[in-house]
């Protein structure tokens, strides 16, 4: 048995300990906003939060979360889309079939807790999530709309 | 409101459907078959049908029924759009339900062609989804005018409100929908649709439509579905391409976690069937298999090469067309161009990988799947399963990406419904492909070669012109009966002779295009601009390599030659303009540029780029300019144009699909490169309508992204370049 806190919550999940988190998150705690695109880490459709930091949750063992480790999915990260990040993709239309978006929008959130007013050098390193419609200049746009969000906490 | 209403809550007993509307007038009466099409909401307010496009609930609520499937293209939105401005209801009051083709199929395929691929989403159904639009603001409008006892002439409608002046009376399409849908459709005759350079709703660049539940983890994408007892499968097919399965050792993972079954898939492929997907997927890992490789085994990037590069002087040619005399002319020119150009394979790796979710049981086949042509995936599912066509149903997810892989091939249908059938009935399976599998077995870009020879007159004027590929037919592999006298013409998409589609932009006097046929055994398809990628490579760089032997501007050059063709020539002055052609740029960046026409429309591209001293290539600016006839959603064109210069820099960056020992060697996004954020160039978008045919959007401005990025780098080095990708080649 695995204890594992949720976007908040704390399941119990029974599972092989080698088993990757974005699979446990997917199949037994059965949020699917956080999406497969590799398994090798290169894509980020499946990045998570775990301690407030961007995590490639295809690459990580679920052995070797700790209880204590706080992960945040896509589902988690507002109750009502209400996140600058969330706000700003809508509001410059960004997702076009939208599959990478959740992992998308988990990498600017985690950038802009750590770099509030990013550059564009600030956002070409950190995000690195693949996007096959080829929505890049629009994440550019809307990670400096939520950058500039006066309502931003 | 707006959002994506997924079951009907269509009255039955208030069908009236319009005769305007492709396959309409034929629902009435009809019985439908059990168990399909039922699912009317429980609890929600009902909408009236007032045609089979267009239904309206009391609250004012417009439903606009959408055949065609959302892949991020931004049709459902356009085409919603395009009904909305001529029903003149309240933008804000509409949502979208897509209809399933079962539905369809009771109603004897009222709904018309449900496919989407080629661009043509939009600009073939446009007529008959804006008539039904007016159809129904007739109806409307008609069914007020009865209830007040005026006539309809004196009555305006503007958002969905129908208003008598004279006598200041008003009331909304929710409260006159049920008496207008008793009503007979208008003729035909007697609908006018609005002069597009009118449109209120559509031509404008509103949001999309179907935003919200992708910004927050609950759209539900066909590989998010769960349902009650559902098995999951992973599945390796043989990894040489024709090669089919010799044995495998099932009792090697019997005991691991959570397998329930393994199952061979015709002859080519096993899957496990587990109780998750990872756990199936670690034990197909896991179990020993052993192929029989077939004839391919010994095939090799190299051989392909060799292969393609015979066809370049081949005598025999599969069709060809041209005017004057070609070699003559060359051969008696002043000076001589002569260049080899290739392009490799591609996979289309849309981010959501293939998967299909299939529930079948004796008397009902059921499949939840991303596709592009849900009609065939109802089709896979009925000749798969053996349960009739009135028994099956498809129900739709948005794709998470489709480019063209998600067509008429439905293999993963196919192969879902194979193992479904040997579990227990009623046992929803969930297949789902690894990104390993997805890139091993795609249908991928054709791979061809191209050699071209061009005649200057002492003048620097182009009086010959061959130009010969070789290369691998989509027909060959998808539709070999569409293959008549040996001809695909697809292999010449966007050097065609003919207007309209994708016809050669130039005018030379002396002309010879030709192709040869060079299959493989690697399955090839449609890749979001299928060959005007390709030959669009080869003749616009080529140009530039003989503009430069003539010592003339590039633009200039072009401009000579296109006088016949004001079309082409009136994007190729727009991307020019905006791009400020011919302008001093910052030191070390240098300008290409490139024109090509495909799916009915007109592309043309600048590129700003530079080439670092160690080789590194920079894409600063591209500036494209297109001509799709009628603008339906500037802003959702400009997306999908820069979404073209995403996947066609993907593809000039770094896309190629080597092939070795038979089989696909790069297998994710560790080897097969896909472009990140940090090298999107920024893209601005020249919108430039003419307002007299309707062409494509999704797919026309991706050709033109490679050659003026390569013609920049020709620019910037001085060499031409004439093979793809970059990554292979060495720039200083």
């Amino acid at each position: 048995m695995t204890k594992l806190n949720i976007n908040g919550s704390i399941k119990d999940v029974e599972v092989e300990p080698a088993t990757p988190l974005l699979w446990v998150i997917r199949e037994q705690v059965g949020l699917t906003g956080t999406k497969y695109g590799c398994g090798v880490a290169q894509c980020g459709a499946c990045s998570v939060h775990i301690n407030d930091e961007v995590q490639r949750s295809c690459s990580i063992r679920v052995g070797d979360i700790k209880p204590t480790d706080r992960i945040v999915t896509i589902e988690g990260l507002s109750a009502t889309s209400s996140h600058p990040v969330q706000k700003a993709w809508a509001a410059v239309d960004v997702p076009q079939c939208g599959y990478c978006q959740s992992g998308q929008i988990m990498a600017a959130a985690a950038l802009l807790k750590r770099v509030p007013k990013p550059t564009d050098k600030d956002i070409d390193e950190a995000m690195t999530n693949i996007c096959r419609c080829g929505t890049y200049q629009r994440i550019r746009a809307a990670v400096h709309m939520a950058a500039n969000d006066t309502t931003r906490t | 409101m707006n959002e994506i209403i997924r079951d009907t809550t269509v009255s039955r007993r208030a069908f009236v459907v319009g005769s305007a509307v492709a396959g309409g007038g034929l629902a009435l009466g009809l019985q439908l078959p059990s168990g399909i099409d039922t699912a009317a909401a429980q609890g929600a307010p009902e909408a009236t049908e007032i045609n089979i496009w267009v239904a309206i609930k009391p609250d004012d609520t417009c439903v606009i029924r959408i055949a065609r499937s959302e892949m991020g293209q931004g049709t459902l939105t356009g085409l919603a759009q395009l009904v909305a401005e001529e029903l003149e209801c309240d933008w804000s009051k509409v949502a979208t339900e897509s209809v399933t083709p079962g539905r369809s199929l009771a109603r004897q395929r009222a709904w018309g062609d449900m496919s989407t691929g080629g661009s043509r989403g939009i600009r073939t159904s446009q007529d008959y989804v804006r008539r039904a639009g007016a159809t129904a603001r007739m109806m409307l409008l008609q069914a007020a005018a009865d209830e007040w006892k005026v006539p309809v002439g004196e009555l305006t409608v503007s958002d969905g409100v129908i208003r008598h002046a004279a006598s200041g009376r008003s009331t909304s399409y929710g409260k006159v929908a049920a008496a207008a849908a008793k009503l007979t459709a208008p003729d035909p005759k007697s609908i006018t649709l609005k002069d597009p350079r009118s449109w209120k709703i559509a031509g404008k660049p509103l949001k999309r439509l179907d935003t919200n539940d992708k910004l927050n983890g609950s759209k539900v994408y066909a590989i998010d579905i769960q349902l009650p007892g559902m098995l999951c499968a992973a599945i390796k097919d043989c990894p040489v391409f024709g090669g089919k399965v010799k044995s495998y050792d099932e009792a090697k993972i019997a005991a691991m976690p959570g397998v329930k079954k393994v199952v061979k898939v015709k002859d080519t492929a096993v899957a496990v069937v587990a109780d998750t997907w990872w756990r199936a997927k670690t034990a197909l890992e896991a179990l020993p298999i052993v192929w029989d490789e077939g004839e391919g085994g010994g095939v090799t990037s190299a051989t392909i090469a060799q292969r393609m590069a015979e066809g370049l002087s081949a005598s025999e040619t599969n069709g060809d067309w041209g005017t004057g005399e070609a070699a003559k002319a060359i051969a008696g020119a002043a000076k001589k161009v002569e260049a080899v150009y290739g392009t490799p394979f591609l996979s289309h790796a849309c981010m959501e990988v293939m998967n299909a979710t299939v529930r079948l049981s004796a008397d009902k086949a059921e499949v939840w799947v991303a596709s592009q042509n849900v009609e065939s995936s109802l089709a896979a599912l009925s000749e798969a399963s053996g349960v009739p066509l009135a028994k099956c149903e498809v129900h739709r997810h948005d794709l998470g990406g489709g480019f063209g892989r998600r067509g008429g091939t439905q293999d993963y249908v196919h192969q879902a419904v194979a193992i479904a059938k040997e579990l227990p009935p009623n046992t929803p399976l969930k297949l789902i492909w690894s990104r390993e599998e997805d890139q091993a077995h795609d249908f991928y870009r054709p791979i061809s070669q191209c050699k071209m020879s061009a005649g200057l007159d002492a003048d620097g004027n182009l009086v010959g012109l061959h130009l010969r590929v070789s290369g691998q037919s989509i027909n060959a592999t998808l539709n070999p009966t569409g293959i008549v006298g040996g001809k695909d013409k697809r292999q010449l998409q966007g050097l065609w002779e003919e207007p309209g589609d994708a016809q050669f932009g130039y005018t030379v006097p002396n002309l010879l295009i030709d192709y040869v046929m060079r299959n493989t055994h690697v399955p090839v398809g449609p890749w979001r601009g299928v060959n005007t990628n390709q030959n669009g490579v080869y003749l616009e760089c080529f140009i530039d390599e003989v503009a430069k032997a003539a010592g003339k501007d590039p633009l200039e050059f072009r401009r000579a030659l296109m006088s016949k063709h004001p079309k082409h020539l009136a994007v190729l002055n727009a991307a020019a303009e905006k791009a400020d052609w011919g302008k001093p740029l910052p030191a070390g960046v240098h300008r290409g540029i490139a024109q090509f026409m495909g799916y009915g429309s007109y592309s043309a591209a600048v590129a700003e780029v530079s080439v670092s001293p160690q080789g590194k290539v920079k894409v600063h600016r591209m500036v494209l300019a297109l001509n799709c006839g009628h603008a339906v959603n500037p802003g959702q064109i400009a997306a999908q144009v820069e979404g073209s210069v995403g996947y066609g820099l993907t593809a000039t960056l770094y896309g190629e699909c080597k092939v070795d020992k038979g089989r696909m060697v790069d297998l994710n996004f560790d080897t097969y490169e896909i472009m990140r954020l940090a090298e999107m160039p920024k893209v601005e978008t020249v919108v430039v309508p003419s307002y007299d045919f309707w062409g494509g959007v999704g797919e026309p401005t991706i050709c033109v992204v490679a050659p003026s990025v390569l013609n920049a780098i020709h620019a910037a080095t001085g060499k031409p370049v004439r093979t793809l990708p970059l990554k292979n080649v060495k720039l200083v």
